[in-house]
């Protein structure tokens, strides 16, 4: 019978069906942090199991972690507790651990495919919606709860339902100034926040084909922002020279055999989809979100839609509004910004410094402005440094700070103030995520690049030379 | 046994009119420092209950002692966002059992279900059929009957049935979980591990 990529991979894993119940899915990869694993530890010790694979899981610290000043104790100090309770619980059982300043420590989901946890054909699990990123390299991969991180470690599998299937189909060409998180914010204000609810996606289409591996990351990363459990795109000689050679990447014969079994992962041409959507890259513009929710968004050209003219509910939209001080009808280009955020598991990889210093360089820092420029890992630090982008950075008026999660999720020192307006490249504008009261716009990198420089948000185009 | 058996639940409701109520919402980031599962419903909905000085913001539902009850009713799309369990946690701790909504994030759903909430999804008319009925009464009495699944206005009578894969309506029912479940498969995993290719 003819299967989709997914079908593939997910049911190359399930050891059990249960019926009228979930699969009994077994789990290739698991990555920890600080934050969603303490108590999933507690719940194994408290029932006398122990970790079945410890080989399987990774452990990072992202989300607690300052990012200035990493050498120094962290002042925080619940933070600093549950930075410890990682490093005991990963010691007590054997995990790979790269703690604070640690030459492999940064976000999860960055640091996993940089060091070839990520592979294709595998399942990977998180205590982190955003897990959906490692679907980038025909991965299974997906957020858990933290009772479902108790599964893992003491089982190595997860009990879940098989969700749907979807493909979202891009073609054509992607127009000037264009990114990958201008592709994934459009298909969500298309699809809303809710509208692949249920659904793993496929991206398929000339639009991903033609995508770098981190564009690839950032269009799965948001699959979650649509409600989806994952996203996922079959891996091509992109996927496996990325992967080829890195830390934990099958070597030698395992990776021949490996690469024997990667070179079928891909939908059969009959196969069949629950929902298939199609696209057409031209109609994609640079994006900015208005909202609360990732699905308010809109090509940055545009004014904010009338309630009326939006699906559901219409008290919702207008409260949402009444958050970030906007109006229907308003136009976005120009509004005076306070903050601007480079960084996150979305967008805190080494092309997105590379599109973010192609603005600013030669120009300057607009005075207003506050920007926290965040790699997603020391690797990507390091490249940064060595490209030269450090300097052209520098020169402009901004500073590098140390890896983590930082502003995305405020859980950290990085926090919005009260009533602030930020461009961020993260994946979430709810109310208050980045700080009590903040509010979040969300775009790419070449929109808030242009941003910094203007002070009020700006269309990248403007600043770009089109050759 | 990892939670309490869930049967026949008959309590007023808190209703929650609003659309998309992310897991932020529901516990923001910076509660989510506990390395035990402690205290969460201190901080339930911590912004929309307080004001930033901690006093208590005299508009919100859960500050209003007219409503009150083991079932929370929400508006669409209920739990979107971070896959935290800390939401659920927040929710089961400040005391409530269900939560009703006509559609439910998908990972907020399964947590619910492994800790012992009973996500109840309804359709979009009966879920105003519930709001008008609290309005116009907030000391309506729900019935949420697992063994039934059915759902009940116990005033007015209107009913409707839920759904809910045997499999998990047995672990609610009995208050097992998937770990009881997984426990018992080891060796069968083990045997599934030693063959794979990485
Ligand atoms: S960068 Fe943001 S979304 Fe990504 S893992 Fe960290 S907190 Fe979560």
């Amino acid at each position: 019978m003819s299967k989709t990529l997914f079908d593939k991979v997910w049911d190359s894993h399930v050891i059990r069906k249960i019926n009228d119940g979930p699969d009994v899915l077994f789990i290739d990869r698991h990555l920890i942090h600080e934050v969603t694993s303490p108590v999933a530890f507690l719940g194994l010790k408290s029932r006398n199991n122990s970790v079945l694979f410890p080989e399987k899981t990774f452990a990072t610290a992202d989300h607690n972690t300052p990012t200035i000043n990493q050498h120094l104790p962290v002042e925080d100090p619940l933070s600093a507790n549950q930075l410890k309770a990682l490093e005991q619980n990963a010691a007590d059982w054997g995990i790979t651990h790269w703690g604070l300043g640690h030459q492999k420590n940064g976000i999860v989901h960055v640091v996993g495919p940089e060091n070839g946890i990520t592979l294709p054909g595998a399942t990977i699990v998180c205590g982190d919606s955003h897990t959906s990123t490692h679907g980038a390299f025909g991965a299974v991969a997906f957020g858990i709860g933290t009772s479902e991180v108790e599964m893992v470690l003491s089982s190595q599998c997860i009990m879940q339902p098989k969700p749907k299937k979807m493909r979202i189909n891009v073609n054509g060409k992607l127009g000037f100034g264009v990114t990958p998180k201008d592709v994934a914010l459009f298909m969500i204000s298309k699809l809303s926040a809710s509208g692949a609810t249920g659904y793993f996606v496929e991206y398929a289409g000339d639009v991903f084909k033609n995508m770098s591996m981190e564009g690839r990351m950032t269009v799965c990363n948001l699959s979650i922002e649509m409600g989806a459990r994952g996203g996922i795109i079959a891996p091509d000689e992109k996927t496996f020279d990325y992967i080829k050679g890195r830390l934990f990447t099958p070597k030698e014969e395992a990776w021949d055999k490996a690469m024997d079994y990667w070179k079928t992962l891909k939908t059969d041409a009959d196969a069949v989809f629950d929902e298939e959507i199609n696209f057409i890259a031209i109609d994609i513009e640079p994006m900015i979100t208005y909202g609360t929710n990732p699905g308010m968004g809109t090509g940055i050209s545009n004014y904010i839609p009338k309630a009326e003219s939006v699906e559901g509910g219409v008290a919702s939209y207008k409260k949402s509004l009444e958050y970030m001080g906007f109006h229907e009808g308003d136009k976005m280009i120009g509004k005076k910004v306070d903050f601007v955020f480079l960084g996150s598991c979305t967008n805190g990889r080494i092309e997105d410094f590379r599109a973010f210093a192609s603005i600013v360089k030669g120009r300057k820092k607009a005075d207003n402005i506050t920007a926290w420029l965040v790699p997603g890992s020391h690797d990507v630090e390091a490249k940064i440094k060595e490209e030269g982008l450090l300097d052209i950075i520098n020169a402009a008026g901004f500073e590098l700070r140390e890896p983590g999660c930082s502003a995305c999720l405020a859980m950290n020192d990085d926090k919005v103030p009260a009533g602030k307006l930020a461009v961020s490249t993260s994946n979430r504008n709810f109310e208050g995520r980045q700080g009590p009261g903040s509010r979040t716009l969300l775009a790419s990198p070449l929109v808030a690049a242009a941003t910094a420089v203007t002070g009020v948000l700006t269309d990248p185009r403007t600043l770009l030379i089109n050759n | 046994m990892a939670y309490d058996k869930f049967e026949i639940l008959k309590s007023t409701a808190v209703p929650l009119p609003v659309e998309n109520v992310d897991t932020d919402q529901i516990i923001p980031a910076r509660f989510l420092k506990a390395t035990e599962r402690v205290g969460f419903g201190d901080n339930l909905f911590r912004d929309w209950r307080y004001n930033p000085d901690n006093t208590p913001k005299a508009e919100f539902v859960l500050n209003n002692p007219v409503y009150k009850g083991k079932i929370l009713v929400g508006g669409k799309n209920f739990g979107s966002g971070s896959s935290r369990e800390h939401a659920v946690w927040a929710i089961y701790d400040y005391g409530f059992r269900c939560v009703v909504s006509s559609f439910f994030a998908d990972i907020f759903r399964g947590n619910c279900l492994n800790i012992g909430v009973l996500p109840v999804q309804v359709s979009a008319e009966f879920l105003d059929k519930i709001f008008a009925a609290i309005k116009a009464n907030p000391d309506t009495e729900i019935e949420i009957n697992l063994p039934n699944q059915t759902i009940t206005l116990l005033e007015s009578g209107d009913q409707e049935s839920f759904d809910i894969n045997s499999y998990k309506k047995e672990n609610m029912l009995n208050g097992y979980d998937d770990i009881d479940y997984l426990t018992k498969m080891k060796s069968e995993i083990q045997e599934f591990a030693s063959a794979r290719p990485f």
